[in-house]
């Protein structure tokens, strides 16, 4: 739920990168912070494992700039994607504005990408949201590697709704903000509608 | 459907930050925040300059809900008080009016025993306040709106 403070002259939404265990969906959030100006980011809080990966979330705040006086800042999280941290996800889905579903483009991903898509619309159903009117874009990442399935294909089985996708290799940040802004646009898109 | 935004007016943020001041100073705390329950900072008061606040208010939102969904799994509604205690510092987490959540961090100038107490008298005040908040949300009284404002253009201008 986005949070409007006409106090502080800000409007607050929350974005949540849900995909598969190891999809790079924490890797998006690294780049992302990276690249970002120190006065445009807050810290990023990781709550992780030993062996580094994501065990309750991942949390980047940004700022991306004025509306109108107001200072547009997003929240960003990240969801753990192995499968026994379903309660976590579910929690962390609470609230959300925006969704981008990261997919992992290998081969041997796809049963686990349609896995992860059909939790999301389960856990989503099960706090009253659908995904027929949540903004959410979708990310195909990895597209480095050599045994990928192509777009094409990926589109058939994820793109059900025809939402924007990308192609990403987030370790190198390659469509990682072009994701993000599409995310971003489209959940400004909506705030305004409801307005 | 995305719900619609939690929306606090200037009005509704001095209101309740009156309520967390005097929450300080009778509680002999260091500060006290106010959080909403997706994570997002309303209010903070006292010595809040070494804290980063923002990580605080999202981190006490995943206690919150964490603990909630433990509470869930063994039967309980929730655990509406989270007590951490560190060697210096302590912290006192509970939730008001449903929706809201105290953040108080005290260190030995205080007691558990007074900012219990402190506590459970602020959130008389501040479920008043909050649930004025949230009758006012939901009757969509109208007052300005910034999101009726934003045009495409606006949007598109914020990444360029
Ligand atoms: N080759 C390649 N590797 C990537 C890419 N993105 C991420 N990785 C790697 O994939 C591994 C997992 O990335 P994470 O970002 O931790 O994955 P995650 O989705 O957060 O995983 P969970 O936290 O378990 O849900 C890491 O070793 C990354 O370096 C990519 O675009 N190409
Ligand atoms: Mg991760």
């Amino acid at each position: 739920m986005s949070f409007i403070n006409y106090s502080a002259k800000e409007i607050n939404c929350k974005i949540v990168y849900y995909g598969p265990g190891l999809c790079g969906k924490t890797t998006n959030l690294q780049f992302i912070y990276k690249k970002t100006r120190p006065e445009a980011k807050g810290k990023m809080v990781t709550l992780a494992t030993e062996t580094e990966r994501t065990l309750f979330f991942d949390f980047l705040p940004i700022a991306l700039g004025d509306i109108k006086g107001f200072k547009v800042r997003f929240h960003l999280y990240t969801v753990p994607g192995q499968i026994f941290y379903d309660a976590s996800r579910k929690l962390i889905l609470k609230g959300v504005d925006g969704i981008i579903f990261v997919a992992d483009s290998q081969v041997d991903r796809m049963d686990a990408n349609m896995e992860s898509f059909d939790n999301m619309k389960l856990n989503l159903d099960e706090q009253g949201y659908n995904l027929d009117n949540i903004p959410y874009v979708i990310q195909y990442n990895k597209r480095d590697l050599p045994n990928v399935v192509p777009v094409a294909e990926l589109n058939k089985v994820l793109n059900v709704n025809g939402v924007p996708e990308f192609e990403a290799a987030a370790f190198d940040g390659t469509g990682v903000f072009e994701t993000l802004k599409s995310v971003v646009k489209l959940v400004l898109i909506e705030l305004k509608k409801g307005a | 459907m995305p719900q619609s935004p939690f929306v606090m007016y200037d009005e509704e943020f001095k209101e309740l930050t009156l309520i967390i001041e005097k929450l300080l100073r009778e509680a002999n705390s260091k500060c006290v925040y106010l959080v909403d329950k997706d994570g997002q900072l309303m209010s903070a008061v006292g010595e809040t300059k070494d804290i980063d606040a923002t990580s605080l208010a999202s981190l006490t939102a995943g206690n919150i809900a964490a603990t909630g969904g433990l509470a869930k799994v063994i039967g309980e509604k929730e655990f509406s008080i989270l007590f951490h205690e560190g060697e210096r510092d302590n912290i006192h987490i509970s939730v008001v009016g449903q929706r809201v959540i105290l953040v108080v961090i005290f260190d030995k100038r205080s007691s558990l025993g007074l900012v219990r107490l402190r506590v459970k008298k602020a959130s008389e005040d501040l479920t008043k306040s909050i649930e004025k908040l949230l009758s006012r949300m939901q009757a969509g009284a109208a007052q300005e709106n910034i999101l009726k404002e934003i045009t495409d253009d606006d949007i598109e201008r914020l990444f360029h």
